[in-house]
């Protein structure tokens, strides 16, 4: 299936979890924040929310920044 | 001298709020960290690099037991991105607090004051802890305060640019008005314009540039944080009244004639 992932079309086996997201792309899930559809998704939650054809899916960290960097 | 900034409850031993951007290294930006004293520091939400995971994060050189994390709107310009942002912020980081940044103006950086009420009220509704970036409008900063910050946020010169106060006096009438600590952010070159801004009565500085540019961010570093005690001290002290002629400072009597 296809999902946006951070704005880019992405191919991935699915339908799957954010969990499962997160280990297929190598990301450590402490670190980031996760938006699903446009609804930032807690991380008690990944386990069992479902992302599924055509989903649109940010994922974000934190990186050096003051103002407008 | 025991004399912490409190924001919403929170208390930090250093009124200097420090950034995370532009350093030439993660290490020397952690070492400026440690000179400046700051025990809160500003961090940008971005997406995460899905091709390249071998970078190394940011949070690596964080001590984030003694440094708590204010992340920032950096980049957005309207309320929605910005509240999409801050929400993510506060996943990412366990942290409800943030710095509300909402960009009107690419060229200069100057804040969408209208978008930003817009995005503070809905932040605050969602129990943010929101420190909105602004301009140094005394009537703005008071909205802003009525629609539930935490702690206010006036420019003293665009983001970057280095220039100092440029309006000493609407920070002094902003800050006679306010209720909730004031913390200049943006305009700080260097360490007499840090010392400045205390001495107008600010509550803290907040700044990034003006460290991570210098030819030494480190020793600007601490530079920085002895130039917000050194200010902060003569504002609490009350400094001498200006007077249009010489007074002398020694006694008149008994001088040899």
């Amino acid at each position: 299936m296809t999902i946006i992932l951070n704005g880019d079309p992405v191919e991935v086996a699915g339908p799957l979890t954010v969990t499962a997201l997160l280990t297929h792309l190598g990301v450590d899930p402490r670190r980031v924040a996760v938006e699903h559809n446009l609804t930032v998704i807690k991380r008690a939650l990944y386990d069992s929310t479902q992302i599924a054809d055509g989903d649109q899916v940010e994922i974000v960290n934190f990186v050096g920044g003051g103002s407008h960097t | 001298m025991n004399d912490p900034l409190i924001i919403a409850g929170r208390v930090f031993a250093s009124r200097l709020i420090v950034g995370t951007g532009k350093y030439s290294s993660f290490s020397v930006m952690q070492e400026a960290h440690l000179a400046s004293g700051a025990d809160m520091v500003t961090v940008a939400v971005r997406r995460v690099n899905i091709s390249d995971r071998s970078k190394e994060s940011l949070l690596d050189y964080i001590d984030t037991d003694r440094i708590a994390l204010l992340p920032n709107t950096a980049g957005c310009y309207t309320a929605d991105d910005a509240v999409r942002t801050a929400r993510l912020g506060r996943e990412a980081g366990l942290s409800n607090w943030v710095k509300l940044e909402v960009i009107g103006d690419e060229k200069t950086l100057f804040p969408d004051n209208e978008e930003l009420l817009v995005a503070t009220r809905i932040l605050v509704k969602e129990g943010f802890i929101v420190l909105p970036y602004t301009t140094d409008d005394p009537v703005v900063c008071r909205k802003l305060e009525d629609a539930g910050a935490a702690a206010v946020m006036p420019l003293g010169a665009p983001i970057g640019s280095g220039l100092g106060i440029q309006n000493a006096n609407n920070i002094r009438i902003i800050k006679e008005a306010a209720r909730v600590p004031i913390i200049l952010d943006a305009g700080v070159g260097t360490a007499s314009d840090a010392t400045i801004a205390m001495e107008l009565g600010a509550d803290g500085v907040l700044m990034n540039t003006a460290i991570a540019e210098a030819k030494d961010p480190i020793a600007m570093a601490e530079a920085m944080k002895l130039a917000v005690q050194a200010g902060r001290l003569a504002y609490l002290a009350g400094r001498m009244g200006k007077k249009m002629y010489a007074s002398a400072s020694s006694p008149l009597a008994g001088i040899i004639r």
